[in-house]
């Protein structure tokens, strides 16, 4: 996998805070003592994850944490935040980027012994793309050639007549040469579909995997990763031990990781700032204010950027926000800088990109409507004819969205004279109800955080007619000929090219604002004496020292 | 008393149907659709949806559901969660660790509020009646999670006494904190209510007979005066364990506990009725127990008291 000019952008900004993340061993001489992290134990934060411990199946982060850990997949996203690199792969070799051979470095063990073969992937791939295992992340095999036979669904949503039987529950695209080689074909060309392997849907799973039901599995999974899982107390903590046979990377230097699960984030950082507990990822917003963490924690407080944007995004299937000129004159009228400083103490950024600048092959600043522009915001909307009525800024109330999503409504308010609110819906479940039935009626708040690094996770789930999160109905039938073309290209470096151009025709249209880019706030304990951030800022269990 | 007894028992019955429904029913009605925001931002495969309302039968109506649900109850099987947890296991884990926490906030409140409330009311006006009058209120007023936070960061952090949150072992030293928390406001009113009792029959008649019998004070308050003046006392103490038996939201979050309460406010918002309901049926029969075990104490504690 070659690295684009761009990437390496995105490298240099994700160096400059793996150095930040390490600073904290700056006061001490280089790194840890070798003779305390030998036997160490560490105690992190975590949350009791929602589903049984199988890859496929988890979709949040609390269980997505353990699963990173436990496995290790073809390819791995380094800390810096840059490109993919081969881990338990060898060769990912493709002539298209439709038909891809896949060899794996031989003799690696899954924590019961067994070698981790080629078939460990076709095998698990096709349990989870197979419909009637319901796993939750299937879909993210539909590139795969004979996904549809293998996956259906009920014809008529979620009424009296059930999904039909698939025909078949393994797909045609993928096939085992040896047991250290196995070919995938895809239905459509797809550039990026090597970067996508790091995630955690596409990680092996052992032969005792399928002599057991799913869930049984989940309780005590069986991984290939640096670490291996030891005992789960639900909702109390969950260990982990050094996997001692190991060769993918670097061992632990540590031994024992015990993630405590909790309910509150201040229990926990009670914890932490007592020295009771050793990491915690992202400190509560109680201590943010005031930069409160910063005074408890001293240089143990670390400060990072995440590739993760906040949005304000556009009902366009409501005829009010159907020009874009009017949606263009809102996104001009917020000051985000101000919001950036006041609402959030500058732990977040002011976004002026349309996908994360942290990405690879992502470009910085191509947001031409993210400045703050009263003026140009007052004459568009004049163009636009106006706004008549009141505009609802809609957010989920169970979070803390209030301060700024009010703060959004208060500008335009008053810089645009629309007659502007906002207002909190209960609950995510009742907010992201109404986000799928399409019935909002007004802009409302969205955030998106990539599941793989690359630019192309950033257009296709967004802004293409088909895409998995593209809930404003947005349809721009050049942006789906740029995306499809993009995705199709031969290799990386043409693809990252020909998305940066689609997303110029996405700023044309502005089918949501990005408001701003979040920041992490971590910080650990005095134990801990070196220690690195993943590109999604969860700990690198494999770099800590004591 | 058998036939009280009896009675009392067989009414339990059409309590635990009623109340079973009603939470079936409440939960049930809950807006948000349960997959709507399991994903986060993404939909959830229609495939997982479709495979998961048709495991829990969420495309019946609530009838159905309910006495679907009812009858594996009655087989003894609480029912999955919908992340494949046997409810059985989730109650047996984390109610052990609820009772724990109760018995010490009750022994808590009980030490310290009765010894409260015999000497402020054996000495009303004095200067520690009003101490305790003052202090009392002070915990009154404040609410639950002021005094958790307040006591966990003065021990915990600042101090460094005791550890911030509970560990998974559930040391009885660990708990005294959280019971103390717990129980701080059941405190000021048995203090309250036994200082009032005892003072009242601190001038009745049987109390100046004993006192003229030349019976030593002590047997007179130990015997006589607080036998008499427990009654509301232990209405309290009964009532309030079964509300400390169903959970403390709260006080379980602030000290990182694992008991039911946290459990019961997870499923409501992850709108998992089964463990909502499997969780409130056994509080509501633990309640309904609790309640009878006070009604049979009084008879114990006052003779004059009898139950047909």
């Amino acid at each position: 996998m070659r690295v684009s000019k761009r990437a390496s952008g995105a490298l240099a900004v994700g160096a400059a805070f793996a150095l930040v993340a390490t600073g904290c061993s700056s006061g001490n001489s280089d790194g840890g003592d070798a003779g305390a992290s030998k036997d160490g134990a560490i105690t992190i934060h975590g949350v009791q994850p929602e589903n049984p411990l199988v890859p496929a199946n988890t979709t949040e982060t609390g269980g997505g944490k353990i699963i990173d850990n436990l496995w290790t997949g073809l390819v791995e996203y380094p800390n810096n935040g840059g490109a993919p690199q081969n881990a338990l792969a060898d060769t990912i070799e493709t002539k298209d980027s439709k038909v891809f051979t896949i060899k794996i470095k031989q003799n690696t063990k899954f924590h019961d012994g067994t070698p981790v073969k080629a078939k460990n992937f076709v095998d698990a791939w096709n349990w989870a793309a197979y419909s009637p295992n319901g796993a939750a992340n299937g879909s993210f095999f539909s590139d795969i050639q004979g996904y549809e036979d293998v996956a259906t669904s009920d014809p008529d949503g979620d009424g009296p007549q059930k999904a039909p039987q698939p025909k078949v529950d393994k797909m045609s695209g993928l096939k085992v040469l040896d047991d250290w080689s196995f070919e995938v074909t895809l239905a459509a060309p797809t550039a990026v579909f090597p970067t996508k392997l790091g995630y955690s849907a596409f990680m092996p799973l052992p032969d005792a995997f399928f002599t057991q039901k799913a869930e049984d599995f989940g309780k005590k999974p069986i991984g290939n990763g640096p670490v291996k899982f030891v005992s789960w107390q639900d909702n109390v903590e969950i260990k982990l031990t050094r996997f001692d046979d190991y060769t993918l990377r670097d061992k632990l230097k540590i031994k024992d990781v015990t993630v405590k699960l909790y309910q509150d984030e201040n229990a926990a950082y009670s914890d932490l700032i007592s020295g009771n507990l050793d990491f915690m990822e992202t400190v509560p917003t109680s201590a943010l204010a005031g930069e409160k963490y910063k005074a408890d924690l001293g240089d143990r407080a670390l400060n990072t950027v995440t590739p993760s944007t906040a949005f304000i995004a556009f009902p366009i299937y409501d005829k009010r926000f159907a020009n874009k000129d009017l949606r263009k004159a809102v996104s001009l009228s917020i000051d985000r800088q101000a919001i950036s400083d006041k609402i959030f103490f500058g732990t977040r950024k002011p976004a002026d990109s349309w996908a994360n600048p942290l990405t690879p092959g992502a470009p910085a600043g191509n947001c031409t409507s993210c400045k703050f522009d009263p003026a140009q915001a007052k004459e568009l909307l004049a163009k636009a004819g106006g706004f008549t009525g009141e505009m609802v800024f809609y957010y989920n109330a169970d979070s803390s969205h209030k301060d700024w999503m009010e703060a959004v409504a208060q500008q335009v308010k008053t810089n645009l004279n629309i007659n502007a609110r906002a207002e909190g819906v209960p609950t995510f479940a009742v907010f992201r109800q109404n986000i799928n039935a399409y019935k909002m009626k007004g802009p409302y708040r969205a955030a998106w955080q990539q599941d793989y690094p690359d630019i192309e996770n950033w257009v296709n789930p967004l802004f293409t007619s088909t895409g998995s999160s593209n809930d404003g109905k947005y349809v721009n039938p050049a942006v789906d000929a740029g995306a499809k073309e993009a995705s199709a290209a031969a290799d990386l470096e043409a693809s990252h090219k020909k998305f940066e151009e689609v997303l110029k025709l996405v700023d044309e249209d502005v089918p949501t604002i990005p408001i701003y880019f979040y920041g992490q706030q971590a910080g650990h304990s005095e134990k801990i004496k070196k220690l690195e951030l993943t590109n999604v800022g969860e700990l690198d269990l494999s770099s800590v020292e004591l | 008393m058998g036939r009280y007894l009896v009675r009392r028992l067989l009414q339990l019955v059409p309590v635990f149907i009623g109340t079973t429904f009603l939470i079936y029913w409440l939960v049930w009605s809950v807006p948000g659709d349960p997959f709507a925001g399991k994903c986060g931002e993404r939909r959830c495969p229609q495939q997982y949806i479709d495979f998961m309302t048709d495991k829990y039968n969420l495309d019946q109506n609530i009838f159905v559901q309910y006495f679907t649900y009812m009858q594996n109850l009655l087989q003894g099987d609480f029912g999955e969660t919908f992340s494949g947890r046997s409810i059985n296991d989730i109650i047996l884990t984390s109610y052990p660790n609820t009772m724990k926490l109760a018995v010490v906030a009750l022994a808590i409140e009980a030490v310290i509020g009765l010894t409260a409330g015999v000497l402020t009311g054996l000495r009303r006006n004095g200067f520690l009646d009003n101490l305790v009058l003052v202090s009392t209120l002070f915990l009154i007023a404040l609410p639950v999670f002021v005094v958790g936070f307040v006591l966990q960061w003065l021990f915990g952090v600042q101090w460094g006494i005791v550890k911030p949150t509970v560990s998974s072992e559930m040391r009885f030293s660990e708990l005294i904190i959280p019971g103390f928390v717990l129980g701080s406001a059941s405190m000021a009113y048995i203090a309250r209510v036994a200082r009032t009792s005892i003072a009242e029959n601190r001038r009745s008649d049987y109390v100046r007979t004993a006192i003229a019998k030349g019976l030593p004070m002590r047997r007179v308050v130990g015997v006589h005066l607080l036998r008499n003046s427990l009654i509301p006392v232990v209405t309290l103490l009964g009532t309030d364990l079964g509300a400390l038996m169903g959970g403390a939201i709260v006080t379980e979050g602030i000290f990182q506990i694992n008991g039911i309460g946290r459990q019961v406010f997870r499923s409501i918002v992850t709108k998992e009725s089964a463990t909502v309901v499997s969780i409130v049926i056994v509080l509501v029969l633990v309640y309904l127990l609790m309640n009878l075990l006070v009604d049979l104490l009084y008879a114990a504690l006052d003779p004059r008291i009898r139950y047909e």
